[in-house]
């Protein structure tokens, strides 16, 4: 739904205002000329009935005056709204009122009725006296009725009208008031810059803005802790970075300043030694913000995990302690269908993970797991505390004790890796000796045995 | 001068025990708030110089809780976040001084000097009594404008004598700030020292009080 909230709630009041109040008038006209019609048939039947006593009492009479008939002037201009005809039953015309029609103004019969004379319409009372044999007529012109009944409507509807453009001012002005607490909430969150992220106050909401203030307020909240584990983020990855850099620093000045050889080669040592680290740091930061911004979709391929762990494995050996790599016969056979570049980023950062706890001598196993779905890495390292244990794949994690110096970024890229590959990686510790087993679960049949 | 060095990162740490050892300071390293803690309950140092972030928790926190202990250990940040907000922070938390990583060792062993300096009341760089004159920024001490040739542990007995020339400081006061923990600790070795000092700059130069300690002899 678009457009003005303000726009669709006046127009919707000022329709529905505008039918109940025609409805109001249709119903004021009908009742009106209902009323009006009835006081005026009263009163010609009042008319009759007077005019049908006095006639009886008077000097009138059916079988009397043959002749022309009695012609009673008008006595007052209302008067002459109405006209009145007296007949005896063989139809001679006994008197009339000044104005009145030559034409009979009713058909034979007592009561009311409609006739049309020389083209105008009358609504006539007829009124019989059998006794004395004589019928009175009394009657008003509809024009006439119409224009009172007009004159009536008139005087009703008038105040009604007028009324029209305040009642649209009392809506108009409501419906602003009614939205006044959007527009406030609107003004204090326009007001703020980018940093505020307080909560909006909706103590003083009307109950249907409290909904809606607090969604966004909870969207506050998550926009903030959004921004302030951005912000521990970099304030983990400055410190990471510029630790070493201090190191080197360091290193270097004493070697510079160092008067003896011995000295001096330590600390030549040590920069190198520095440099590596942070090399190698860079390269997980870097795998890092390619997988935190990679969305293209990633075609996977049969990948011989043998194979790729072997490269792996070599590599580490060249640089890494006494440590034997071991990958069981089932794993060496099997193809695994995924997108290469995260999937090496998986199996290599957990090997590395696991050469570095484990003490020089020991071993590492990669192996299948006995769900086919995927495959796991036993090391021989002091495991984590249970506690520990979820925390870490968090970034910059490397527990409290920090018996290891690593970047504490290799298990964030391998989860996030695995996430690319459509796999799930879950840490726990070793049942049977101390020791961690990272392992990668794929999902759908990802994983090929070759049987050959 | 005794230097306590708060940080995780080993390389740095094996850098300022080096470093600052040329310098003419001596320095232990802890890794760890809790280790931390520890050390700044049990020992007197003349500066500490702490890493804002570490393995257990915050440095900033180690500092307030000594703070409100009653601390008054100078102390140096270290910190990888060098804005200003960030500085702000350090400081209010009781920090004197303020560093961003990288830095240059020289600058950081002047700054200790600085802080250690102001805490002991002084704000001058050099330290004279008599016709004494040290200057701890360059190890190096003269007597009556002639400069006189002492070892690394000779200064250290004779600055550490010189900050507050009238008190007595006893033999585990100044061997406290001869040697960091890993080092051994020789027999005699202050009174060796004070042998030394008095043979190079005169008999009269430091009294011996029996039974508590040494201090200054009158100034000349």
């Amino acid at each position: 739904m678009t457009g003005s909230l303000r726009a669709r709630l006046l127009g919707a009041l000022v329709i529905a205002t505008g039918v109940i109040w025609l409805a109001a008038a249709v119903w004021i006209d009908v009742g009106a000329r209902r009323e009006v019609e009835r006081v005026l048939d009263n009163r010609l039947q009042d008319a009759a009935h007077m005019v049908s006593t006095l006639a009886a009492s008077g000097r009138l009479a059916a079988d009397g005056g043959r002749g022309a008939p009695v012609i009673v002037p008008d006595a007052t201009a209302y008067m002459h709204q109405l006209s009145c005809q007296i007949w005896s039953f063989d139809d001679q015309l006994v008197a009339q009122s000044g104005g009145a029609p030559e034409t009979k103004l009713a058909a034979d019969g007592s009561g009311f009725s409609d006739r049309e004379i020389n083209g105008e319409r009358w609504r006539v009372y007829a009124l019989e006296d059998s006794a004395k044999g004589f019928r009175v007529l009394v009657g008003d012109r509809l024009t006439l009725r119409e224009g009172l009944v007009a004159e009536l409507i008139k005087g009703l509807l008038w105040p009604a009208i007028l009324i029209l453009p305040l009642l649209a001012l009392a809506i108009w002005g409501s419906v602003r008031g009614a939205l006044r607490p959007l527009r406030l909430i609107a003004q204090d969150i326009a007001r703020r810059d980018g940093d505020d992220m307080r909560a909006l106050d909706a103590s003083s909401s009307p109950e249907e803005i409290r909904p809606l203030a607090g969604a966004l307020n909870s969207l506050f909240a998550k926009v903030e802790k959004a921004r302030r584990h951005e912000r521990e983020i970099t304030a983990f990855a400055a410190h990471e970075l510029r630790t070493p850099l201090a190191g080197i620093q360091a290193q270097a000045q004493i070697a510079v300043a160092a008067a003896d050889s011995e000295l001096r080669t330590k600390a030549l040592r040590q920069i190198l030694r520095g440099v590596d680290r942070t090399a190698r740091l860079v390269t997980q930061l870097l795998a890092l913000a390619r997988l935190d911004a990679e969305d293209a979709t990633l075609t996977p391929e049969a990948i011989e995990i043998g194979a790729t762990l072997e490269e792996i494995a070599e590599l580490c050996r060249a640089a890494g302690p006494e440590v034997e790599v071991r990958i069981n016969r089932e794993l060496r056979s099997a193809r695994v269908v995924a997108p290469r570049e995260p999937l090496t980023l998986i199996l290599r950062n957990l090997t590395e993970n696991a050469l570095q706890h484990t003490p020089p001598g020991g071993a590492i196993d990669w192996r299948l797991s006995e769900s086919p779905d995927g495959f796991e890495l036993c090391d021989q390292g002091p495991g984590a505390p249970e506690a520990e244990l979820p925390l870490l794949t968090r970034r910059f994690f490397r527990g409290a004790s920090q018996a290891v110096p690593g970047s504490g970024l290799g298990l964030t890229i391998a989860e996030l890796a695995a996430a690319r590959c459509g796999a799930t990686l879950s840490l726990s510790n070793r049942t049977d000796r101390a020791g961690l087993v990272a392992k990668v679960v794929f999902e759908g049949e990802a994983i090929r045995i070759n049987q050959a | 001068m005794r230097i306590l060095v708060v940080e995780d990162d080993e390389m740095l740490v094996d850098g300022l025990r080096t470093g600052l050892g040329l310098a003419g300071l001596t320095v232990d390293a802890v890794s760890t708030c809790a280790d931390a803690e520890d050390a700044l309950k049990s020992n007197a140092f003349d500066a500490v110089v702490l890493d804002r972030m570490l393995p257990d928790g915050s440095g900033l926190d180690v500092l307030a809780r000594a703070r409100r202990a009653g601390d008054r250990t100078p102390v140096i940040l270290l910190t990888a976040l060098n804005d200003s907000a960030d500085r702000v922070n350090g400081l209010d938390a009781g920090g004197d001084d303020y560093l961003g990583k990288p830095f240059d060792l020289d600058e950081l062993a002047a700054r200790i000097r600085s802080v250690a300096r102001r805490a002991a009341g002084r704000a001058a760089a050099t330290l004279s009594w008599g016709d004494l004159t040290l200057r701890p920024a360059e190890n190096s001490a003269f007597q009556g404008g002639l400069r006189v040739n002492l070892s690394r542990r000779e200064f250290a007995v004779l600055s550490g004598l010189m900050e507050r020339p009238e008190t007595i400081k006893s033999r585990a006061e100044l061997e406290e700030r001869l040697y960091g923990w890993n080092e051994e600790v020789e027999s005699n070795a202050v009174e060796v020292h004070i042998h030394h000092l008095r043979a190079k700059l005169g008999r009269e130069t430091i009294a011996t009080v029996r039974g508590l300690g040494y201090r200054m002899g009158s100034p000349r």
